[in-house]
């Protein structure tokens, strides 16, 4: 009996037909509104047997002693594994420094880290038994903060720390900091007729995917294991976990089941190795499903941020120079913290042209919950604190914060704090001039409906706190500056299988690779992608698995230009093997096979002049044309670790946002009327995915505005607000609506000159929020989530 | 314990049910009908809702010794809901509000056993192919709870205002699409429904 709810392939069928640029529909569509498709918490396999993770209680603590002797008697349960069942001497992961215990070993670091594993035939059982292992914990002093963290004497969150970081940071307790210096700051602040500077803080966000961490583990006769699982990225999984399993990695066959979301919070694995060695230590299929409380302790959640910002700017409203700060908190483990450093330090200037600047960004180590990847990942703190500086300084100046922003954008050629040259279209300003020419909402709003006030329009809704007395109205502006794909030297390639068959008489072909569809549409552009290249309707997508090469993270806005660039690639190397083969049949009965520059469309081989040489049938009949091949971006280089100086960027995106909302200023709700987008996505390879990436990531961005926050304690630096009770997400009742004016500037050094896109809304959209609310009640506001005691002064 | 209950028009029985567990775990993991989702459990989030007796619930918070001698609508038994109300109330005429599908209706109602599969069939709800067509499904974890929620406030409400649709659709969290093409899939299928009238 095999594994149900294993991933199948995705037949695009005749019903979505569509090269790119058009809004072909989602592959798995059907099977996601009938409910048959197979996300990783569905797995099921006879036999199977459930596991389950017994987590610390408590943040800093040695561990004294671990008794499982009672969890191991109970009935039903068949394994307990602490950390010395570990089977290998590797016994630690991570994505840039191996630094997070598979089980914790002799301390615990955060409130929530895994300490044991049950596996047994009910989960309600491994749980029970979960709760009867005794631990004793003797508890250290929580590092909470920069000042705890890198005082003189303060406990090391990681002693006898060996990574290449270590030399370039102050204190044992910073996990990496990036300076950025180009020109004298200082020098050209002499210049400024005004200098405003401000400190903002930034609240810890949690991307709350809706499928909880799970997966299926199935331990296989050679001594390996089959694993189903919900990630961003196979091979980078892979690599953790083969050598903690004490397994090759040809020997952890990996399957992508399906995801329910991701946004960064699956670039780390969370179950993955415990379902596994639970599997290999039971000889049981084993599957994990976390619920929505072991969910917040099972990913890294956005860097919360303090940041310090200084600009100067002249009379007439350029900008003189810019220093900042920003200090990252990221928590227990290392994650991606180096990176996110990278990100925000490069990126902390924004769109602007600014020469002169002093910038250091650094994260910490502390006690904490460990922090990592998330959508918009170091840009996204950055553009909030940037953003609120604009316009403070316009303000100061008695000028308008769009003009102001205008008059200051970055554009193609500029120079970035970096020292990078930006070679692809920057429309920074074009973008803001759309967003604030689209038409505002009617004053209102909620008199409009006729005489009696709609209090669902209002802000506090439902509730009705209010018929519209104390309700004032803002807009605000922002706009965002994002790089796309991975940085700073990374290897950043994808690998693509295509095979063109003929089946049943028609042309077919098979798109494979390990690209983790986590609801961006991929799979649909992949099938665009094959069609217009290679001319054939029928387009499967193959399950996502280990058997083809790596296809890197589905994050940082990559996925589309660089495994679409790799799909690309191979069509081509496909269609020329196909002509090929076309004119070792047929080249003898037309010259245009030797002559002509020949597509694939509709099924035929045509000539550039559209004459006909050729079905594809007749051309392969039962000829296979399969080929795999990686594909890669331009280089990119690291950042100078002492000036920032680098090439360390390979695109940019740009989102722009106007935000409407309104306030009741005596309970201080905050209702956002309308978030207008203006995006620059270079092409739209499928128009209907590009506006619902950034609606969806206008959304995440309006979140961290006015209601997202993970909530630490800083005394005992334990979560207090694990669940979706208590963590506010967005509901359809509290967003706005949200127009959206797709811009198309091809960047001609990426496929089809299309632009990432899932990242950049994210960033502009948190602070054109606050900026609204700012221009409602004349309030300061310099800390989100906006929370009512801000607005209220209580 | 035993329970018996009717799911998607076919009557069924489950044994060896801990009294704890939820009719979410039952449908899912006893049933084999992993439509309904788990996403929070606590009735957060509703990509668990299913209909009971007509009404929406989130699964996760019903015992599933409470559906017993009941009827209980998944995500997989709405395309052939929807095709049985619309012929048992051709057109739509349910302004009222009065005219969802009675529970005696509902008990004699039966899934077809080729209805189970919309692949092969084809046929969709009105509300599941508005969502496909209006691009509201992106990683469709939320979908089928949205769906089962949608749909019965098409059923209650055929032409709703946009505050109708947010208010009914309010108890269902979605963290990929920001919500304006789920706004969209709504209004979509309310149009059709009106256009076939």
């Amino acid at each position: 009996m095999g594994v149900t709810g294993s991933p199948t392939s995705i037949n695009q069928g005749t019903r979505t037909k569509g090269g790119i640029g058009e809004s072909t529909l989602r592959p798995d569509g059907i099977l996601k509104v009938t409910g048959e498709f197979a996300y990783s918490s569905d797995m099921w396999h006879e036999d199977m047997l459930w596991g389950h993770t017994l987590r610390s209680t408590v943040a800093h603590a040695e561990i004294v002693s671990i008794d499982t002797s009672e969890a191991l008697a109970t009935s039903g349960v068949y394994a307990v594994l602490t950390y010395d069942d570990l089977p290998t001497a590797v016994k630690n992961y991570g994505l840039e420094i191996q630094d997070t215990p598979v089980l914790a070993h002799g301390k615990v670091r955060h409130h929530g880290e895994p300490v044991a594993l049950v596996a047994a035939d009910h989960p309600e059982t491994a749980r029970r038994a979960a709760a009867k292992i005794r631990i004793d914990y003797r508890e250290l002093p929580v590092i909470t903060d920069e000042a705890s963290a890198t005082a003189d004497d303060a406990v090391l969150v990681h002693e006898g720390r060996t990574d290449h970081h270590i030399g370039h940071v102050a204190h044992p307790n910073i996990v990496h900091r990036q300076p950025i210096i180009r020109g004298d700051a200082e020098a050209a602040k002499a210049r400024a007729d005004v200098v405003v500077s401000g400190e903002y803080v930034f609240g810890m966000q949690d991307q709350a995917f809706l499928g909880p961490e799970s997966g299926l583990a199935v331990p296989a006769e050679d001594g390996g294991v089959d694993l189903y699982v919900a990630t961003q990225w196979l091979h980078s999984d892979l690599r953790q976990i083969a050598p903690v399993l004490g397994l090759p990695e040809d020997k952890v066959r990996m399957t992508l089941s399906g995801v329910g979301g991701a946004f960064g919070g699956r670039e780390d694995l969370s179950m993955q190795i415990h379902a596994c060695l639970l599997a290999l230590r039971t000889g049981k299929p084993v599957k994990i499903v976390y619920n929505r409380f072991e969910s917040f302790f099972g990913h890294v959640h956005r860097h919360p941020a303090k940041l310090w910002y200084e600009h100067g700017a002249t009379r007439d409203g350029k900008l003189t120079h810019m220093k900042c700060r920003i200090v990252l908190d990221g928590g227990a483990y290392a994650s991606a913290s180096p990176a996110v450093v990278g990100n925000a330090s490069s990126l902390a200037v924004g769109p602007y042209v600014v020469e002169d600047v002093d910038i250091e960004a650094l994260a910490l180590y502390t006690n904490n919950p460990p922090c990592g990847a998330m959508r918009g990942f170091g840009a996204v703190q950055a553009c909030f604190a940037y953003e609120a500086q604009m316009d403070k300084v316009a303000a100061e100046l008695g000028m308008d914060p769009v003009e102001f922003r205008q008059l200051n954008a970055m554009e193609q050629g500029t120079l970035l704090p970096t020292g990078q040259r930006v070679d692809s279209p920057a429309p920074v300003a074009e973008l803001l001039r759309r967003v604030k020419a689209m038409p505002l909402p009617p004053e209102r709003q909620w008199e409009s409906a006729g005489e009696q006030a709609d209090v669902r329009a209002l802000p506090g809704g439902l509730s009705n706190t209010t018929h519209g007395e104390g309700v004032v109205r803002g807009v605000g502006y922002a706009v965002g500056l994002k790089n796309v794909g991975f940085s700073e030297g990374f290897d950043d390639y994808s690998t693509a299988r295509v095979r063109m068959e003929v089946i049943g008489g028609e042309p077919v072909v098979t798109v494979h690779t390990a690209m983790a569809e986590v609801g961006q549409g991929g799979v649909t552009v992949h099938a665009q992608i094959a069609r217009t290249e290679l001319g054939v309707a029928q387009v499967t997508i193959h399950p996502a698995d280990t058997r083809v090469g790596s296809a890197g993270s589905t994050s940082a806005s990559r996925q589309t230009y660089v495994t679409g660039g790799a799909v690309k690639n191979s069509c081509e190397a496909v269609r020329e093997q196909v002509l090929d083969i076309g004119r070792r049949k047929f080249g003898t009965y037309h010259p245009a096979w030797a002559t002509a520059e020949l597509l694939l469309e509709g099924g035929k081989v045509v000539t550039d002049g559209g004459e006909a040489l050729a079905d594809l049938a007749d051309v392969l009949e039962d000829e296979a044309v399969d080929i795999e091949l990686e594909w890669r971006h331009r280089p990119t280089e690291a950042f100078d670790l002492r000036t920032g100086q680098g090439n360390g960027h390979v695109q940019y995106s740009f989102a722009a946002h106007r935000a409407v909302v309104e306030v009741d200023t005596e309970l201080g709700l905050v209702k956002v009327i309308e978030l207008a987008c203006a995006q620059d996505v270079g092409k739209a390879l499928n128009p209907l995915s590009v506006v619902g990436q950034i609606q969806g990531g206008t959304i995440q961005g309006m979140g961290i505005a006015v209601m997202e926050e993970i909530i630490v304690d800083p005394r005992t630096a334990k979560v207090r607000n694990p669940s979706f009770t208590d963590y506010l997400l967005p509901t359809i009742l509290d967003t706005p609506t949200i127009p959206v004016d797709v811009l198309e500037l091809a960047d001609d050094h990426a496929p089809y000159g299309l632009r990432g896109v899932g990242e950049a809304p994210t960033l502009s959209s948190t602070p054109a929020v606050l900026a609204a609310i700012r221009n409602a009640t004349g309030l300061e506001l310099n800390r989100t989530p906006v929370r009512p005691e801000y607005l209220t002064g209580t | 314990m035993r329970v018996n209950f009717t799911v998607n028009g076919r009557r069924h029985e489950a044994d060896d049910v801990w009294e704890g567990e939820s009719l979410l775990y039952v449908l899912r993991e006893r049933m084999g009908l992993p439509g309904s989702k788990n996403a929070c459990e606590q009735g957060e989030c509703g990509s668990c809702t299913v209909r009971l007796d007509g009404v929406p619930v989130c699964s996760c918070l019903v015992a599933a010794g409470q559906v017993e001698g009941r009827e209980v609508i998944t995500v997989e038994g709405l395309a052939d809901f929807a095709a049985h109300r619309s012929e048992a109330h051709p057109g739509t005429g349910c302004a009222s509000g009065a005219c969802g599908t009675a529970l005696d209706e509902a008990r004699r109602w039966e899934a077809e056993p080729s209805g189970e599969d919309a692949r092969e069939t084809g046929e969709l709800s009105p509300i599941q192919q508005a969502f496909i067509d209006a691009g509201a499904v992106q990683c469709g974890f939320c979908t089928p709870g949205l769906l089962v929620a949608a749909d019965e406030l098409l059923e209650r409400t055929p032409e709703p205002s946009d505050a109708d649709i947010r208010e009914a659709l309010s108890g269902n969290l979605c963290r990929c699409t920001g919500y304006e093409k789920i706004l969209d899939a709504v209004r979509l299928a309310a149009a059709r429904a009106e256009e076939a009238v």
